[in-house]
């Protein structure tokens, strides 16, 4: 069937089953919106404000459902504004396939208008890229990039397709949909042209021998810690985390990737762990004699001082990329796969075992040392505002954050129960994440009204008033599709991590942290044509927040916090738990 | 322990020993791969000490030959990192014994009549070749291993040099071994 590039390139979308696209139109991407325009009963556009936002909608998208995000937008600014949205996917290995536009082949090198070098600026931010000219190229491109976004070690691809090849016209090969979409083609693709891949093995490189080693590392540990991360989440392997932890009763950690990979009640959970981690859980880094990293990459947010994290124990790496072998933190053995088809291999070989001591010893440390904030019915505390969140809007709801302090309570107190209910920018640290990536889960989730008339699964999106100043504008999006994200926002009027070092390292010379902006937060979301509320305290915090579950559209409350709360625990960069700052 | 910034300071670690190592890669002949690699190279803070890239027999094919100083670890990452490239088809390091390594050089240097047969001997120790001379100029070409070609400028340190151009190390495997 001869169709133009923008035709094959929707075609491809909904073989893909990438029926839901995040992004912002332009001169460039012309006739890919017409070819959209033609197909939207079946593919469903969502327009934001920024193409940054696009981009982090897209993210938040994937991290809530584990499929490819795609985002499109135009040439020039339009991929530039990209840029940010998919280095924060890169950095946390998030299955993106970014489309962009560019100017025709013959205008091309000229400097002609909205002309930019994408694939340049976006090689280092991206798993593989491409520059598409010829439409002949352009189906098979599309279908290797959706491939490479979402096997191994995932990560965003970008296409960039000049305006010529958009509207080109070339022979297309339908294929049946990897996801059997019901969508039209599937009836239509001849026989043996199954775009269906069987499990992709081609990651697992680990023996048999591997196993026995580490399962004989495992039964001689007397004090072994697990520290997961996001790794076991992008495999899909929660239920082998569990399944390995409960039969080896082995006490665990996790990163801020982790979250909720498993439960944060289970017994032996022992929360987040590094820089803002539970000091009982670092103390056990001190001290264990194993560690089994799972899906972690030994950060230095985690692996603050390299030269002396888990100083006592034997290191076991479990990875789908090589290449996280000896980057940060040099290990003693590791097995390299995939984490769920590890982790299913080394189970059977693993005896049941009990370690009763050591997370009794572990427990101790919680109770005696770990820091105890305290509540108050005055004045708003911010752990009491994530604990309020978690429990009135549900372990089912999706929390969303930006990046800051507030991210960092929502961390340590968002008691998430399951993969994929927590969502932030862990690597790249991207303030104005937040609102864009919370739309993308609300797309995802859908909203579904349920008992008691409060949203089945809530999208919450945490916030400060620095993070949240950068992509507000984001609001129209939620109002335009009726997106009900709740968004609270923890206003101290200050940029509070930044103040939090400036206060520690800097005495107290707050260089352009104090903000005091005068945003009036009710009138602007009502401006945008949203609900606004406003919360002073514990009470009308939950009297907002149970009102704005109960509403119809997207809400947001500012919440006034202290401008000296700060995050703690905390041990500094590159030091230990020694270094532990609990007041 | 850091004091002031959002990152850690770089931890004194103890000197590592770092050594000339040769790494061999067969990419997609693609327009960028070049870039993609040194891109990759740079981003990373692994230095290039040279850089060629060839054709094969294979057209759709070419090869690169790298040589950086690295210590162990980092050349495993180098490896490691080069070989997750989607146009990488393979990367090894090759191992000095095992392996034939050239190197090309141009050397153009003054002369005048007394330096003339000096020059001359010490090209002919070499088994250098005289490819071009005018009165006051004489260029010699020399191939050979790294090692020779370092050993043979040390040996002409003394004279003028106006200019000289080093090919950087292309190598392949000894005996029948093919990287593919």
């Amino acid at each position: 069937m001869l169709l133009t590039g923008a035709e094959i390139l929707a075609h491809v979308l909904i073989e893909q089953g990438a029926t839901t696209v995040f992004g912002y139109p332009g001169g460039a991407v012309l006739p890919i919106y017409d070819a959209l325009y033609q197909h939207q009963d079946t593919i469903h556009h969502y327009i934001t404000a920024h193409e940054q936002g696009a981009a982090h909608a897209a993210d938040g998208y994937a991290r809530a459902t584990g499929k490819v995000g795609v985002v499109l937008a135009t040439s020039g600014p339009g991929s530039t504004n990209l840029v940010t949205g998919i280095a924060t996917a890169y950095m946390d290995s998030i299955p993106l396939v970014a489309i962009t536009g560019n100017v025709g082949a013959s205008l091309i090198g000229r400097d002609s208008f909205q002309e930019v070098y994408t694939m340049g600026i976006t090689m280092p931010i991206t798993k593989h890229n491409y520059f598409v000219q010829d439409v002949a190229d352009l189906a098979a491109t599309l279908r290797e990039a959706f491939a490479i976004a979402n096997s191994g070690r995932k990560g965003p691809v970008l296409i960039d397709i000049t305006k010529d090849a958009q509207a080109n016209e070339c022979e297309f090969e339908p294929m049946v949909s990897a996801e059997k979409t019901g969508a039209p083609l599937a009836a239509a693709a001849p026989a043996g042209t199954t775009a269906a891949a069987p499990a992709d093995t081609t990651c697992n490189q680990f023996t048999p021998e591997d196993i026995t080693r580490v399962a004989a590392y495992l039964a001689e540990a007397e004090s072994p810690l697990v520290v997961f991360g996001g790794g076991v989440i992008s495999s899909d392997a929660s239920q082998e985390l569990y399944d390995l932890v409960h039969k080896l009763e082995i006490p665990s950690v996790h990163t801020i990737m982790g979250t909720g990979a498993l439960g944060f009640d289970d017994p032996f959970n022992e929360g987040l762990v590094g820089m803002h981690g539970f000091l009982s859980g670092n103390w056990a880094l001190e001290y264990a004699d194993l560690v089994l990293a799972i899906g972690f990459r030994f950060s230095d947010r985690v692996a603050l001082n390299t030269q002396r994290w888990a100083p006592n124990a034997k290191i076991v790496q479990i990875d789908i990329d090589r290449s996280e072998v000896d980057k940060n933190i040099e290990v003693d053995y590791a097995l390299i796969g995939d984490i769920k088809d590890v982790l299913a291999a080394l189970i059977p070989a693993v005896e049941p075992m009990k370690h009763d001591a050591w997370t009794a010893q572990i427990h101790a440390w919680r109770s005696e040392q770990d820091y105890l904030p305290q509540n108050s019915e005055t004045v708003l505390k911010p752990h009491q505002i994530v604990n309020a969140i978690a429990e009135l809007a549900g372990e089912d709801a999706l929390i969303v954050t930006d990046v800051g302090q507030h991210q960092m309570w929502a961390a340590q107190y968002c008691q998430r129960t399951k993969p994929r209910s927590f969502l932030t920018s862990g690597g790249l640290g991207t303030m104005g994440f937040g609102y864009g990536a919370a739309l993308g889960a609300q797309v995802a989730v859908g909203h579904k009204k349920g008992s008691g008339e409060k949203f089945e699964r809530p999208v919450v999106h945490i916030t400060g008033d620095g993070s949240f100043h950068m992509n507000l504008n984001e609001a129209c999006t939620a109002v335009t599709y009726n997106l009900p994200v709740l968004t609270v926002i923890f206003n101290n009027s200050v940029l509070g991590m930044v103040r939090q070092w400036q206060t520690a390292f800097y005495d107290g010379r707050y260089s352009s942290t104090t903000l005091d902006r005068r945003t009036d937060y009710v009138k602007v979301a009502e401006g945008f044509g949203a609900t606004g509320y406003r919360a002073t305290n514990i009470a009308e915090f939950r009297t907002a927040f149970d009102a704005a579950l109960r509403g119809e559209g997207p809400a947001w409350i500012e919440c006034v916090i202290d401008r000296d709360e700060r995050v703690l625990p905390m041990i500094p960069a590159g030091g230990t738990v020694h270094d532990m700052i609990s007041d | 322990m850091t004091s002031d910034i959002f990152e850690a300071d770089a931890i004194a670690e103890a000197p590592r020993l770092q050594t000339r190592h040769t790494i061999s890669l067969l990419v997609n002949n693609h327009f960028g791969v070049l870039t993609r690699v040194a891109s990759l190279f740079a981003r990373k803070g692994f230095n290039i000490d040279s850089l060629t890239v060839s054709a094969t027999t294979n057209s759709a094919i070419s090869r690169i030959t790298v040589t950086t100083f690295a210590d162990e670890q980092n050349l495993q990452q180098i490896i490691s990192q080069v070989d997750k490239l989607v146009e990488v088809r393979k990367a090894v390091t090759l191992d000095p014994e095992n392996s034939i390594q050239r190197e090309l050089l141009l050397v153009k240097l003054v002369i005048d009549d007394n330096l003339r047969s000096t020059v001359v001997d010490v090209a002919d120790a070499y088994k250098a070749e005289i490819v071009d001379f005018t009165t006051e100029s004489m260029t010699l070409e020399i191939v050979g291993k790294p090692v020779k070609i370092d050993a043979f400028l040390e040996a002409i340190d003394s004279y003028t040099i106006l200019e000289m151009c080093r090919t950087g190390v292309t190598a392949l495997e000894h005996g029948d071994s093919v990287l593919e």
